[in-house]
Protein backbone atom coordinates (compact mmCIF):
# COMPACT_ATOMS: atom_id res chain seq x y z
CA UNK A 1 0.00 0.00 0.00
CA UNK A 2 1.34 3.43 -0.91
CA UNK A 3 2.01 5.63 2.06
CA UNK A 4 0.46 9.07 2.33
CA UNK A 5 2.82 11.61 3.87
CA UNK A 6 2.09 14.63 6.03
CA UNK A 7 4.08 17.59 7.25
CA UNK A 8 2.10 19.25 10.01
CA UNK A 9 4.54 22.06 10.71
CA UNK A 10 5.51 24.47 7.95
CA UNK A 11 6.68 27.62 9.70
CA UNK A 12 5.66 30.40 7.41
CA UNK A 13 3.61 33.49 8.05
CA UNK A 14 0.18 32.67 6.56
CA UNK A 15 -0.29 36.38 5.82
CA UNK A 16 2.65 36.24 3.38
CA UNK A 17 0.65 34.68 0.57
CA UNK A 18 3.48 34.27 -1.93
CA UNK A 19 5.86 32.55 0.48
CA UNK A 20 3.07 30.33 1.76
CA UNK A 21 2.00 29.34 -1.74
CA UNK A 22 5.62 28.59 -2.74
CA UNK A 23 6.21 26.43 0.30
CA UNK A 24 2.96 24.50 -0.15
CA UNK A 25 3.72 23.94 -3.82
CA UNK A 26 7.21 22.72 -2.87
CA UNK A 27 5.66 20.32 -0.36
CA UNK A 28 3.29 19.05 -3.03
CA UNK A 29 6.21 18.48 -5.42
CA UNK A 30 8.01 16.55 -2.69
CA UNK A 31 5.10 14.14 -2.35
CA UNK A 32 3.34 15.40 0.77
CA UNK A 33 -0.42 14.96 0.70
CA UNK A 34 -1.20 16.87 3.87
CA UNK A 35 0.38 20.04 5.19
CA UNK A 36 -0.31 22.44 7.99
CA UNK A 37 0.77 25.94 8.93
CA UNK A 38 0.41 27.01 12.56
CA UNK A 39 -1.88 29.95 13.18
CA UNK A 40 -1.98 32.22 16.14
CA UNK A 41 -5.27 32.90 17.87
CA UNK A 42 -5.92 35.91 15.61
CA UNK A 43 -7.03 33.74 12.72
CA UNK A 44 -9.64 34.94 10.30
CA UNK A 45 -11.98 32.45 8.69
CA UNK A 46 -11.47 33.87 5.20
CA UNK A 47 -7.66 33.56 5.46
CA UNK A 48 -8.02 29.90 6.31
CA UNK A 49 -10.54 29.30 3.54
CA UNK A 50 -8.22 30.97 1.06
CA UNK A 51 -5.30 28.78 2.13
CA UNK A 52 -7.44 25.67 1.85
CA UNK A 53 -8.48 26.63 -1.68
CA UNK A 54 -4.87 27.39 -2.70
CA UNK A 55 -3.72 24.06 -1.30
CA UNK A 56 -6.49 22.13 -3.04
CA UNK A 57 -5.50 23.76 -6.32
CA UNK A 58 -1.94 22.57 -5.71
CA UNK A 59 -3.23 19.05 -5.04
CA UNK A 60 -2.59 19.03 -1.32
CA UNK A 61 -4.83 18.82 1.72
CA UNK A 62 -4.50 21.73 4.16
CA UNK A 63 -4.97 21.18 7.88
CA UNK A 64 -5.73 24.07 10.21
CA UNK A 65 -3.45 24.07 13.20
CA UNK A 66 -2.98 26.34 16.21
CA UNK A 67 0.19 26.55 18.28
CA UNK A 68 0.18 27.96 21.77
CA UNK A 69 2.83 28.64 24.44
CA UNK A 70 0.81 28.83 27.67
CA UNK A 71 2.50 30.27 30.71
CA UNK A 72 0.17 28.69 33.23
CA UNK A 73 -2.27 25.78 33.38
CA UNK A 74 -5.18 28.25 33.41
CA UNK A 75 -3.83 29.82 30.24
CA UNK A 76 -3.84 26.42 28.62
CA UNK A 77 -7.41 25.49 29.60
CA UNK A 78 -8.65 28.92 28.57
CA UNK A 79 -6.99 28.57 25.16
CA UNK A 80 -8.32 25.05 24.63
CA UNK A 81 -11.87 26.04 25.60
CA UNK A 82 -11.74 28.91 23.15
CA UNK A 83 -9.98 27.36 20.16
CA UNK A 84 -10.34 23.59 20.23
CA UNK A 85 -13.41 23.53 17.99
CA UNK A 86 -11.92 25.99 15.51
CA UNK A 87 -8.77 24.08 14.59
CA UNK A 88 -8.11 20.58 13.36
CA UNK A 89 -4.82 20.22 15.20
CA UNK A 90 -3.75 21.82 18.47
CA UNK A 91 -0.08 21.89 19.42
CA UNK A 92 1.14 23.01 22.83
CA UNK A 93 4.72 24.13 23.28
CA UNK A 94 5.57 23.34 26.87
CA UNK A 95 7.82 25.79 28.66
CA UNK A 96 7.12 24.72 32.22
CA UNK A 97 6.64 21.36 33.85
CA UNK A 98 3.14 22.23 35.14
CA UNK A 99 1.97 23.18 31.68
CA UNK A 100 3.52 20.11 30.08
CA UNK A 101 1.83 17.79 32.60
CA UNK A 102 -1.54 19.50 32.13
CA UNK A 103 -1.16 19.41 28.32
CA UNK A 104 -0.29 15.71 28.42
CA UNK A 105 -3.37 15.03 30.56
CA UNK A 106 -5.81 17.00 28.45
CA UNK A 107 -7.56 15.01 25.70
CA UNK A 108 -8.03 18.19 23.65
CA UNK A 109 -4.27 18.49 23.02
CA UNK A 110 -2.98 16.70 19.91
CA UNK A 111 0.71 17.51 19.85
CA UNK A 112 3.23 18.18 22.58
CA UNK A 113 6.25 20.17 21.54
CA UNK A 114 9.32 21.19 23.53
CA UNK A 115 11.91 23.92 22.91
CA UNK A 116 14.76 22.54 20.80
CA UNK A 117 17.56 24.64 22.18
CA UNK A 118 16.83 24.73 25.88
CA UNK A 119 17.22 21.10 26.87
CA UNK A 120 16.41 21.92 30.51
CA UNK A 121 12.90 22.64 29.32
CA UNK A 122 12.37 19.29 27.65
CA UNK A 123 10.01 17.70 30.15
CA UNK A 124 9.11 14.57 28.23
CA UNK A 125 9.91 11.93 30.84
CA UNK A 126 8.13 8.71 31.78
CA UNK A 127 5.50 10.50 33.91
CA UNK A 128 4.68 12.79 31.00
CA UNK A 129 4.61 9.87 28.57
CA UNK A 130 2.22 7.91 30.79
CA UNK A 131 -0.20 10.84 30.90
CA UNK A 132 0.15 11.40 27.14
CA UNK A 133 -0.48 7.75 26.34
CA UNK A 134 -3.83 7.92 28.17
CA UNK A 135 -4.93 11.12 26.49
CA UNK A 136 -3.79 10.27 22.91
CA UNK A 137 -1.42 13.25 22.69
CA UNK A 138 1.58 12.76 20.42
CA UNK A 139 5.15 13.97 20.73
CA UNK A 140 6.15 16.30 17.92
CA UNK A 141 9.76 16.38 16.74
CA UNK A 142 10.89 19.14 14.39
CA UNK A 143 13.65 18.24 11.96
CA UNK A 144 14.88 21.76 11.18
CA UNK A 145 17.06 22.16 14.31
CA UNK A 146 18.93 19.01 13.29
CA UNK A 147 19.77 20.65 9.97
CA UNK A 148 20.75 24.08 11.21
CA UNK A 149 22.47 23.25 14.49
CA UNK A 150 26.05 22.17 14.61
CA UNK A 151 28.45 20.80 17.18
CA UNK A 152 27.54 20.59 20.89
CA UNK A 153 24.00 22.03 20.58
CA UNK A 154 23.10 19.36 18.02
CA UNK A 155 24.71 16.66 20.16
CA UNK A 156 22.67 17.80 23.17
CA UNK A 157 19.48 17.90 21.11
CA UNK A 158 20.12 14.40 19.73
CA UNK A 159 20.78 13.15 23.23
CA UNK A 160 17.46 14.56 24.49
CA UNK A 161 15.57 13.29 21.45
CA UNK A 162 17.01 9.79 21.80
CA UNK A 163 15.89 9.65 25.43
CA UNK A 164 12.43 11.06 24.67
CA UNK A 165 11.85 8.75 21.73
CA UNK A 166 12.80 5.71 23.83
CA UNK A 167 10.35 6.81 26.55
CA UNK A 168 7.62 7.49 23.98
CA UNK A 169 8.09 4.05 22.43
CA UNK A 170 7.96 2.41 25.84
CA UNK A 171 4.64 4.06 26.69
CA UNK A 172 3.30 3.76 23.12
CA UNK A 173 3.01 7.53 22.68
CA UNK A 174 2.77 8.31 18.96
CA UNK A 175 5.64 10.34 17.52
CA UNK A 176 5.04 12.89 14.80
CA UNK A 177 7.99 14.10 12.75
CA UNK A 178 7.48 17.50 11.17
CA UNK A 179 9.85 19.68 9.23
CA UNK A 180 9.42 22.97 11.13
CA UNK A 181 10.88 24.79 8.13
CA UNK A 182 10.05 28.15 6.67
CA UNK A 183 12.43 28.01 3.73
CA UNK A 184 12.37 25.68 0.76
CA UNK A 185 16.07 24.83 1.05
CA UNK A 186 15.50 23.08 4.37
CA UNK A 187 12.55 21.07 3.17
CA UNK A 188 13.26 17.37 2.74
CA UNK A 189 11.51 14.48 1.02
CA UNK A 190 9.22 12.55 3.41
CA UNK A 191 11.45 9.48 3.34
CA UNK A 192 14.50 11.68 4.02
CA UNK A 193 12.73 13.08 7.08
CA UNK A 194 12.17 9.51 8.21
CA UNK A 195 15.85 8.75 7.60
CA UNK A 196 16.85 11.63 9.84
CA UNK A 197 14.95 9.94 12.66
CA UNK A 198 17.58 7.20 12.57
CA UNK A 199 19.88 9.70 14.31
CA UNK A 200 17.73 9.63 17.43
CA UNK A 201 17.02 5.95 17.47
CA UNK A 202 13.74 5.43 15.62
CA UNK A 203 13.60 2.29 13.51
CA UNK A 204 12.59 2.46 9.85
CA UNK A 205 8.93 1.41 10.23
CA UNK A 206 8.30 3.71 13.21
CA UNK A 207 9.97 6.66 11.52
CA UNK A 208 7.87 6.20 8.38
CA UNK A 209 4.76 6.01 10.59
CA UNK A 210 5.88 9.25 12.22
CA UNK A 211 5.64 11.10 8.89
CA UNK A 212 2.58 9.29 7.58
CA UNK A 213 0.27 7.14 9.72
CA UNK A 214 0.57 9.03 13.03
CA UNK A 215 -0.16 12.59 11.78
CA UNK A 216 -2.88 11.32 9.46
CA UNK A 217 -4.58 9.44 12.30
CA UNK A 218 -4.63 12.64 14.38
CA UNK A 219 -6.10 14.69 11.55
CA UNK A 220 -8.75 12.10 10.66
CA UNK A 221 -9.78 11.68 14.30
CA UNK A 222 -10.17 15.42 14.78
CA UNK A 223 -11.99 15.94 11.49
CA UNK A 224 -14.47 13.30 12.57
CA UNK A 225 -14.91 15.02 15.93
CA UNK A 226 -15.35 18.43 14.35
CA UNK A 227 -17.91 17.09 11.88
CA UNK A 228 -21.66 17.52 12.34
CA UNK A 229 -22.30 13.83 12.76
CA UNK A 230 -20.04 13.28 15.76
CA UNK A 231 -21.72 12.82 19.14
CA UNK A 232 -19.14 11.09 21.33
CA UNK A 233 -16.16 8.81 20.69
CA UNK A 234 -17.62 5.76 18.92
CA UNK A 235 -21.06 7.33 18.49
CA UNK A 236 -22.05 9.28 15.40
CA UNK A 237 -25.21 10.05 13.49
CA UNK A 238 -25.61 7.64 10.58
CA UNK A 239 -29.07 8.56 9.37
CA UNK A 240 -31.52 11.28 10.29
CA UNK A 241 -35.25 10.60 10.41
CA UNK A 242 -37.99 12.93 9.14
CA UNK A 243 -39.96 15.02 11.61
CA UNK B 1 36.52 -13.64 3.62
CA UNK B 2 32.89 -12.63 3.82
CA UNK B 3 31.69 -10.66 0.81
CA UNK B 4 30.72 -7.07 1.62
CA UNK B 5 27.13 -6.32 0.60
CA UNK B 6 26.71 -2.95 -1.04
CA UNK B 7 23.94 -0.55 -1.87
CA UNK B 8 23.73 2.12 -4.56
CA UNK B 9 22.00 5.40 -3.77
CA UNK B 10 20.69 7.86 -6.34
CA UNK B 11 20.89 11.39 -4.95
CA UNK B 12 18.95 14.33 -6.31
CA UNK B 13 20.76 17.63 -5.86
CA UNK B 14 19.30 21.08 -5.43
CA UNK B 15 21.91 23.82 -5.47
CA UNK B 16 22.62 27.47 -6.17
CA UNK B 17 25.73 26.84 -8.28
CA UNK B 18 26.82 23.57 -9.82
CA UNK B 19 29.33 21.74 -7.60
CA UNK B 20 32.12 19.62 -9.04
CA UNK B 21 32.29 15.87 -8.40
CA UNK B 22 35.01 16.42 -5.82
CA UNK B 23 33.00 19.11 -3.99
CA UNK B 24 29.93 16.86 -3.90
CA UNK B 25 31.67 13.79 -2.51
CA UNK B 26 33.61 15.95 -0.05
CA UNK B 27 30.31 17.36 1.24
CA UNK B 28 28.91 13.84 1.70
CA UNK B 29 32.08 12.75 3.51
CA UNK B 30 32.05 15.89 5.65
CA UNK B 31 28.44 15.37 6.78
CA UNK B 32 29.20 11.72 7.53
CA UNK B 33 32.27 12.62 9.55
CA UNK B 34 30.46 15.38 11.39
CA UNK B 35 27.67 13.03 12.46
CA UNK B 36 29.51 9.78 13.15
CA UNK B 37 33.16 10.78 13.56
CA UNK B 38 36.10 9.56 11.51
CA UNK B 39 35.84 5.94 12.62
CA UNK B 40 32.09 5.80 11.91
CA UNK B 41 32.48 7.47 8.51
CA UNK B 42 35.24 5.04 7.54
CA UNK B 43 32.83 2.10 7.89
CA UNK B 44 30.52 3.45 5.18
CA UNK B 45 32.79 2.49 2.26
CA UNK B 46 31.49 5.53 0.40
CA UNK B 47 32.43 6.21 -3.20
CA UNK B 48 30.99 8.28 -6.02
CA UNK B 49 29.96 6.21 -9.04
CA UNK B 50 28.40 8.73 -11.34
CA UNK B 51 27.38 12.39 -11.38
CA UNK B 52 24.95 13.47 -14.06
CA UNK B 53 25.24 17.26 -13.98
CA UNK B 54 22.38 17.80 -16.45
CA UNK B 55 19.83 15.86 -14.43
CA UNK B 56 21.48 16.80 -11.12
CA UNK B 57 21.58 13.17 -10.07
CA UNK B 58 24.57 11.55 -8.39
CA UNK B 59 25.02 7.85 -7.71
CA UNK B 60 27.07 6.73 -4.72
CA UNK B 61 28.03 3.29 -3.45
CA UNK B 62 28.03 2.41 0.25
CA UNK B 63 28.12 -0.70 2.40
CA UNK B 64 24.70 -2.14 3.29
CA UNK B 65 25.43 -1.98 7.01
CA UNK B 66 25.84 1.79 6.83
CA UNK B 67 22.73 2.47 4.71
CA UNK B 68 20.71 4.18 7.45
CA UNK B 69 23.73 6.19 8.59
CA UNK B 70 24.42 7.52 5.10
CA UNK B 71 20.76 8.26 4.35
CA UNK B 72 20.57 10.34 7.54
CA UNK B 73 23.84 12.15 6.99
CA UNK B 74 23.08 12.94 3.33
CA UNK B 75 19.79 14.52 4.41
CA UNK B 76 21.63 16.87 6.78
CA UNK B 77 23.62 18.50 3.96
CA UNK B 78 22.58 22.14 3.68
CA UNK B 79 25.53 23.51 1.73
CA UNK B 80 28.20 22.34 -0.70
CA UNK B 81 31.42 24.38 -0.78
CA UNK B 82 29.72 27.19 1.09
CA UNK B 83 26.81 27.44 -1.37
CA UNK B 84 23.26 26.59 -0.35
CA UNK B 85 22.34 23.06 -1.40
CA UNK B 86 20.08 20.16 -0.50
CA UNK B 87 20.50 16.49 -1.28
CA UNK B 88 17.56 14.07 -1.46
CA UNK B 89 17.72 10.29 -1.67
CA UNK B 90 15.76 9.32 -4.79
CA UNK B 91 16.29 5.57 -4.85
CA UNK B 92 18.24 2.79 -3.19
CA UNK B 93 19.16 -0.45 -4.89
CA UNK B 94 21.48 -3.42 -4.69
CA UNK B 95 22.61 -3.19 -8.32
CA UNK B 96 23.32 -0.31 -10.64
CA UNK B 97 21.08 -1.84 -13.30
CA UNK B 98 18.06 -1.88 -10.97
CA UNK B 99 18.87 1.60 -9.70
CA UNK B 100 18.91 3.12 -13.17
CA UNK B 101 15.71 1.30 -14.13
CA UNK B 102 14.08 2.71 -10.95
CA UNK B 103 15.11 6.19 -12.01
CA UNK B 104 13.54 5.90 -15.48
Amino acid sequence: MTRVFADLHLRVNPKDELATQQLISHASRFGYSLVSIPFTSSLRGEELAKLKTTSTQLGIDFVSRADFHPRTENDLTHFLRKFRRRFEVICITCDTKEVSRQAAKDRRVDLLSFPSLDYHKRFFDSAEAELASRSLAALEVDIKPLLVLDGPPRVRLLMSLRREVAVAMEFKVPIVISSGVGEERFMRLPRDMASLAYMFGLDEASSLDAVSANPITIVNRNREKLGNRFIAPGISVIKEGKN
Amino acid sequence: MKRIKRRYLALQLEYETLPSERELIDAVWASNTKLYGEVGASTTGLSLINFDMEQKIAVIRISLSSLNMVKASVSTITSISGKVAAVHVLAVSGTLKALFSDLK
